[in-house]
């Protein structure tokens, strides 16, 4: 494409929709109000694990004002996000498997009725063993939350080896073991989930709803419904923030549209915190143990990985999530002999799922606060184990993962410069300290969810005779400006300014296919295939000025709202006037793009998590100060370089660099989806604490372009990945600080202060977990390195 | 028990009748239909719905309506100075103070609040200002500085 001479693309410009959100016009699901509007509210179980031997609703259906009442028995068809694991219920049938799961459901005039009628669901549990630790779930004679009888409550296992590990670690001169664990926590974007369903008379159902994958909740709809998909109509309104936790197909949306099938009328549902505690799909907590072989300048020789995820109560993303905890360990470094063995517990707690960096920052924690312990071990310093380590351009990994664009190093130059690492690690005062960590994240998950060979997303654009443009997209704007990325794109190539196009999208009845804001795939993927449309509605414009003109083809330009020779538009015909001549010549100019990835699977089960088309790369130090008396943690400021290939709009790539370093903070230091039992300690943002504008510190970004060659104008994914290094830098820099390891997330000050006791009575000052459970993974599964892959 | 009384809210007297135990939150929302003051946590903890009573910064999420009664209420929607949007509203728009604008409405309103009654703040107060609402997505930085940028522009 056009080669650096950018009019938009490179710009600092606002959101496209930043004028409707800064005066209160945006509308988020809640705030639709169709007329005639009923209630939704579910009734949640009381219990962590237990039979439903009856539900009674008579009384709560005779409630002047209800207008239907539901149960499992309505909605008996099971759903999941992945098709591997249907085993969902919209209302829990037979069982319920964790406390707040919803068991009944109604509608009604409004939320007073509404609630009053849940209060006459009678529900009769018979309680059963709770499962409600990774102990647990391994032990043998707890009841298995999914089917029938004892055993173990294993939902999946992995098992792989790249290479030769054992050779690996028997080249190696140093060994370290260690053990990790990662508290689970949650999203808490700041809008509750909301939806409103309506049902036409002709029996279509529409669904405004808090998604972040309209497809997907599109296809779950049908299924559990029981309807053709082209009698559902999804419309994901605007999220009020995602971060991953709005990315199943959730009880309320299937709900809503049963009751307005059912009353004929609208319903809508608007969780309460309460209730989005218990929908979580948040951060698994997760447990590993990392092995790896240096030899004696640094370089890795082999790793084995071992995690042990606690996935709650469904299947969810958790297939993924287990593989993804295992599969960027080596896009981040050169490992040439890899092994890694995971598995997934169910427990009688909330579904986990993907959030912000799906699987990877917890692994991300172990690596790299292990690689700090080797270089001490080594004698080298943080900085050149990485160096010597970090994964290089082009390049193809152990484990079959393609790397192209990758500008690691720079990021780590860049933030090892700008902080004065060399000068403060290790020199700082007792109590201040540095920490340096990476981490590489992809540009979309290279597969779709269902096996289909369909592209991953499509754009469609329509230009009208009076010259405008409409794009037409099914990506979903999270907050993370995916429809001003769109719009940058398409305004970048057709000369125009993002702010003259019109932007229609996430709705399946208008918009084709975007796969869903997940996986950070929206700006390589929906981008790609918005580029495509543009640069044919673009070719078909100057191919008819040209005729017009008389002119060669490419010897016009399309710039500034005119199409013209080369260097001089104003040589040419306005935008309008090209436009009526190429439909004059062609007729409708309307265009579509698509955008597939490459084939990029390696030849074994569970290729297809960790394949992406391009990878972005973040390092990141962090300065603090820890009092060694109470444990606080004070951040003072945090150094982040993101290689993002190319900023589309630098303002916009800030601010999500800027959200990743807050999200990943709160994480480390404060953040736990934390139980007693089976019971949430804290469903509310009054116990579930995250960062205020006191406790964020100055974050310095730096955007690094390596312009990736396949993505649009360069670009690559900057949502997630700079959330993944902030954890492990904290961690590193509370021991550059006192010289204590707290080997377990978050990282509290009672942790901090029962590592700085342990360390005074002479022992090792390391708090964290002491082993992990003797498990047989299953037989491992032996993988050839691909053909012509060169050990480091 | 429901109470007939006037409600002012952005210069306009709305008749409302509502039971007493009503939020403020949900009769600016559901009654008198403005939606730019939202509901994120029903804890008084996020900020999201905060609107300004008579110039002060309150979560209406936790105050009565009948409260609310002969006092002059101020939303989101109240701030466009006619076609015209408030200084805050520019600079947060042309700062990249908004991601996915859902705590953005209480923000304005708790920034709003600081710059009348701080001529000149410090950083630190528009850290300590906006410290009762949580956003989420931004990490905080393009907000601070695009309030500090507006109050620098009122001067």
């Amino acid at each position: 494409m056009s080669a650096g001479n950018h009019t938009v693309v490179g710009r600092r410009l606002p959101r496209v929709d930043a004028l409707q959100q800064t005066t209160g016009q945006t509308q988020f699901a809640d705030d639709l109000n169709p007329p005639g509007a009923l209630v939704g509210r579910q009734l949640r179980s009381t219990h962590a694990h237990a039979a439903i031997t009856s539900i009674d609703t008579v009384e709560a259906a005779a409630l002047p004002g209800v207008k239907a009442v539901i149960t499992g028995a309505d909605l008996p068809i099971t759903y999941g996000i992945l098709p591997v694991s249907q085993d969902e219920h919209a209302l829990a049938l037979h069982r319920v498997r964790h406390v707040g799961e919803p068991v009944a459901a109604v509608a009604a005039i409004d939320a007073e009725t509404a609630e009053r009628a849940l209060a006459l669901i009678h529900v009769k549990y018979e309680p059963l063993t709770e499962v409600v630790t990774l102990d647990q779930a391994l032990d043998p004679d707890r009841p298995l939350i999914h089917g029938e009888g004892d055993g173990q409550n294993v939902h999946r296992t992995a098992a792989l080896e790249f290479g030769d590990v054992a050779e690996g670690f028997a080249a190696a001169g140093h060994v370290r073991e260690d053990v990790y664990f990662f508290g689970g926590n949650t999203h808490a974007a700041l809008e509750t989930h909301a939806a409103v369903a309506s049902c036409s008379p002709e029996g279509k159902v529409t669904l405004w709803s808090a998604t972040q994958v309209p497809h997907y909740v599109h296809r779950a709809l049908a299924k559990v419904l029981d309807i053709p998909a082209g009698r559902i109509r999804v419309i994901a309104t605007p999220n009020g923030g995602g971060f991953g936790g709005k990315t199943d197909p959730f009880s309320h949306e299937l709900v809503a549209a049963k009751l307005a099938m059912i009353t004929g009328r609208p319903v809508k549902f608007n969780l309460s915190r309460e209730d989005v505690f218990y929908a979580h799909r948040g951060r698994h907590p997760v447990l590993m143990w990392v092995k790896t072989g240096f030899e004696s300048d640094g370089r890795i020789t082999a790793m084995h990985f071992k995690s042990f995820l606690d996935g709650g109560a469904f299947g969810s993303y958790g297939t993924a999530s287990l593989y993804y905890t295992g599969a960027l360990q080596t896009s981040t470094y050169r490992i040439p002999n890899y092994c890694f063995e995971g598995m997934r517990v169910f427990t009688n707690k909330p579904a986990c799922g993907p959030k912000r960096g799906h699987g990877t920052p917890q692994a991300r924690f172990a690596i790299e606060s292990q690689l700090d312990k080797a270089a001490a071990d080594l004698g080298i310093d943080p900085v050149a184990i990485r160096v010597r380590n970090a994964v290089e351009p082009f390049s193809t990994t152990v484990n079959h993962l393609r790397i192209t664009s990758c500008a690691l190093n720079e990021c780590i130059d860049a933030v090892v410069e700008q902080s004065g690492f060399h000068q403060k690690h290790g020199q700082l005062p007792e109590g201040r300290g540095v920490g340096l960590a990476l981490g590489c994240y992809m540009s979309g998950a290279g597969l779709p969810i269902y096996f289909n060979k369909m592209p991953q997303s499509e754009v469609q654009l329509k230009v009208d005779r009076g010259g405008g443009v409409t794009v037409y997209s099914g990506a979903t704007d999270i907050g993370q400006g995916s429809t001003s990325m769109l719009a940058t794109v398409v305004a970048e190539c057709l000369g125009l300014e993002p702010a003259e196009l019109t932007m229609i999208t996430a709705d399946t009845d208008l918009t084709p296919v975007d796969l869903g804001s997940y996986s950070s795939r929206v700006t390589f993927m929906a981008g790609n295939a918005a580029l495509e449309a543009a640069t044919k509605v673009r070719t078909r414009l100057v191919e008819a000025v040209a005729a017009k003109l008389e002119a060669a083809v490419e010897d016009l330009e399309v710039a500034n709202g005119r199409v013209g020779v080369l260097g001089d538009p104003e040589s040419g015909v306005s935008w309008t006037e090209a436009v009526v001549l190429a439909t004059a010549a062609t007729g409708p100019l309307v265009e579509s793009g698509s955008y597939t990835a490459p084939k990029l699977a390696g030849p074994y089960k569970g290729a297809g998590v960790g394949i992406s088309p391009a990878y972005s790369y973040s390092a990141c130090v962090v300065e603090l100060e820890v009092d060694a008396d109470t444990g606080m943690v004070d951040v003072d400021r945090v150094w982040i370089a993101h290689d993002i290939g190319k900023a589309l709009n630098p303002l916009l790539c800030e601010g999500q660099v800027e959200g990743g370093v807050y999200m990943g903070l709160g994480e480390v230091l404060f953040e736990e989806q934390a139980f007693r039992d089976g019971l949430h300690r804290g469903p509310s943002l009054l116990d579930y604490k995250i960062p205020t504008s006191l406790e964020t510190p100055t974050v310095h970004t730096t955007l690094i372009e390596s312009d990736d060659p396949e993505g649009p104008y360069g670009a690559k994914e900057v949502g997630q990945g700079p959330l993944l290094p902030v954890i492990p830098a904290v961690a590193n820099a509370i021991h550059d600080a006192l010289g204590v390891h707290i080997d377990e997330v978050p990282i509290t000050p009672d942790k901090i202060v029962a590592a700085m006791r342990d360390a005074a009575r002479g022992g090792s000052g390391r708090v964290g977990p002491k082993g992990v459970p003797d498990f047989d993974f299953g037989e491992l599964i032996r993988v050839e390195p691909p053909e012509g892959f060169v050990a480091p | 028990m429901s109470e007939s009384f006037d409600l002012e809210v952005n210069g306009v007297a709305y008749p409302v009748s509502v039971d007493q135990s009503r939020n403020l939150l949900s009769v600016i929302r559901e009654e008198i239909g403005l939606t730019g003051t939202k509901e994120g946590c029903d804890d008084c903890e996020c900020g999201a719905c905060m609107v300004l009573l008579d110039g002060q910064p309150v979560n209406s999420c936790s105050y009565l309506a009948v409260q609310a009664q002969g006092r002059s209420i101020t939303t989101v929607e109240g701030v466009m100075q006619g076609d015209e949007m408030h200084v805050l509203q520019r600079k947060l728009l042309e700062e990249g103070g908004v991601q996915c604008g859902f705590c953005t409405p209480g923000m304005i309103m708790s920034a709003h609040a600081l710059l009348d009654r701080t001529a000149n703040p410090t950083p630190e107060d528009v850290r300590i200002g906006l410290s009762g609402n949580l956003c989420r997505c931004t990490g905080y930085a393009k907000i601070l500085a695009a309030v500090e940028h507006a109050a620098a522009e009122l001067g």
